[in-house]
């Protein structure tokens, strides 16, 4: 049931909590002055969940997931993953970058590798294992060759392989199709969702396109301009599987309205 | 680049060997006319008495020595410059306090001829090898430091944040992340310095050196012995263009993994 009034943190869901955020605040102090990015952000993320979080540019949803990665400390709140308060990046959670920062002068493979090898996995069986990931973006083919040779789309596969090979317990994925073109996007999405079918990675994506939200989530969550707060959370009743041609069932449309007209209110905020 | 094979303009059906070829003898032929004119003449004698010069140099017995003299100093001021200059520039590029402190004197120190502060390194450190090396150490660092100093402070910040939600500790994000993203700037300060090196030659032996290449020109000048004089400085020209060839050739297979940029 689309836009009915809830709990806003995500609480009334029965699957053990993965990551738990309380009351997160973030300011940064810029040469303007102080910056509100985000003002008091409860979530909780359960696991085997997708999640998606949609909001105007500037609504602090990217500040969020850095907090949430270890990559940013909160000004205030603190963020608890598998009852441990994060404190920095640790490998149970992963992270997709827009950028794709894949490591230019390694080959495909070897940039899948280096995850393993992080996590203690080392020479052959290391290079037998990526071998696996990119079969899984279907990328075996490009193994040995260079980022600079890949398409956009290419790079990210490349990149999402690389972030499972951490083998994360939630994946954080900040706008990762935000640079495609909507053709690769679209294909792009089908391909994520199929993974997530098969391994139900709990995954906490950021987006600013409602219909991948809602193509992608269990739940959208949507956030509200400067300073970012959760404005509401939208359950996305849709079965999996689901593929492009959802985007044209009268359920997604009428769920794409209600969130569209939400983010759009925020968005005529920003522009005052 | 901008080519089409079957369409291209007359520049660009003609082989680049075959340019490199009408580019030296179009410069052959202006030295010949050079060598004619008789207000150049005495500057520019012709190819045929320079070649010559190469006998008169070995009857005097300083042309080989005179060569080893200045690579033996031009290649440890060069490699001393960037033994210094690399942990220089990445504890610049670290630390804040170690960057403002040393980068203004490395930019003042960068814009004052070497020949200028000659006299002042020969009264503390003598005459002999030792100012020479000293000379060309100052000029090499300043160029490798600031160049390399660019390379560590331009590494992509994603990176280091993929390594380390990766899991990679400090160590791993230098050795892996680090020092290849900075290994093409390193590259590039080492053909820089290997330029300047030279450059700074004929500065560097006006010390009292007894032999060297730069050496021999300031003395060839004071007997006005041109077609000599020529030649040494077409061998200068001839070491830089070979060890800046090498660099590259260097570069192409140690960094054919970036997209091309060219300094």
């Amino acid at each position: 049931m689309a836009g009915q009034e809830r709990d806003l943190t995500n609480r009334d869901d029965s699957r053990p909590v993965r990551v738990h955020i309380d009351n997160v605040k973030k300011v940064y102090n810029g040469r303007n002055g102080e910056m509100v990015a985000l003002n008091g952000v409860s979530l909780d993320i359960h696991d085997n969940e997708f999640i998606c979080v949609v909001g105007p540019s500037g609504c602090g949803k990217s500040t969020l997931l850095n907090i949430i990665a270890g990559l940013l400390q909160p000004t205030s709140g603190k963020v608890v993953c598998d009852d441990k308060e994060v404190t920095g990046t640790g490998t149970e959670r992963g992270v997709v970058f827009q950028q794709y920062a894949l490591f230019p002068w390694l080959t495909v493979k070897k940039n899948v590798m280096f995850a393993l090898e992080m996590r203690g996995v080392k020479g052959k069986a290391a290079a037998e294992e990526a071998m696996k990931y990119l079969a899984m973006v279907d990328l075996v083919k490009f193994a040995d060759h260079f980022p600079k040779e890949l398409s956009g789309g290419m790079k990210q596969r490349v990149a999402i392989a690389r972030a499972y090979a951490a083998e994360p317990q939630v994946l954080l994925m900040d706008e990762p199709f935000g640079a495609l073109d909507a053709q690769t996007r679209a294909q792009l999405q089908t391909e994520l969702l199929e993974t997530w079918e098969k391994e139900k990675k709990t995954c906490f994506f950021i987006t600013h396109d409602v219909e991948e939200a809602i193509i992608l989530a269990q739940k959208v969550v949507i956030m509200s301009a400067r300073p970012g707060r959760i404005k509401d959370i939208v359950d996305v009743n849709i079965p999996y599987p689901r593929t492009q041609e959802t985007k044209l069932t009268p359920e997604f449309n009428e769920l794409k309205n209600h969130i569209w007209s939400q983010v759009y209110q925020e968005y005529l905020e920003v522009r005052k | 680049m901008n080519t089409k094979n079957q369409k291209g303009s007359l520049a660009d059906r003609i082989p680049k060997r075959v340019w490199l070829l009408i580019s030296f003898l179009a410069a052959m032929l202006l030295w010949y006319i050079l060598s004619l004119i008789p207000a150049t003449s005495r500057a520019f004698p012709n190819q045929v008495v320079v070649l010559e010069s190469i006998k008169t140099m070995l009857d005097r017995g300083v042309l080989f020595t005179d060569l080893a003299s200045s690579l033996i100093s031009v290649l440890l001021g060069y490699a001393l410059g960037f033994v210094i200059a690399l942990p220089v520039a990445i504890l610049m590029a670290w630390y804040k306090p170690v960057r403002y402190i040393i980068e203004p004197w490395i930019q003042f120190i960068r814009n004052i001829p070497p020949l200028a502060y000659v006299p002042l390194i020969v009264i503390a450190a003598g005459v002999g090898r030792k100012p020479q090396v000293i000379v060309i150490t100052i000029a090499c660092f300043l160029i490798m430091c600031v160049t390399i100093y660019q390379g560590v402070i331009n590494v992509d910040e994603t990176l280091i944040k993929a390594a380390r939600v990766l899991g990679a500790t400090d160590k791993d994000i230098f050795i892996r992340v680090i020092a290849p993203a900075t290994l093409p700037f390193i590259l590039t300060a080492v053909r820089l310095g290997a330029s300047v090196a030279l450059t700074t030659l004929i500065a560097a032996e006006s010390t009292g050196a007894v032999a060297g290449l730069g050496m021999r020109i300031r003395s060839l000048n004071n007997s006005f012995e041109s077609a000599p004089m020529l030649l040494y400085i077409i061998i200068i020209g001839i070491i830089g263009i070979t060890i800046e060839k090498l660099i590259k050739y260097l570069e192409r297979r140690l960094t054919s993994w970036q997209d091309k940029r060219e300094i």
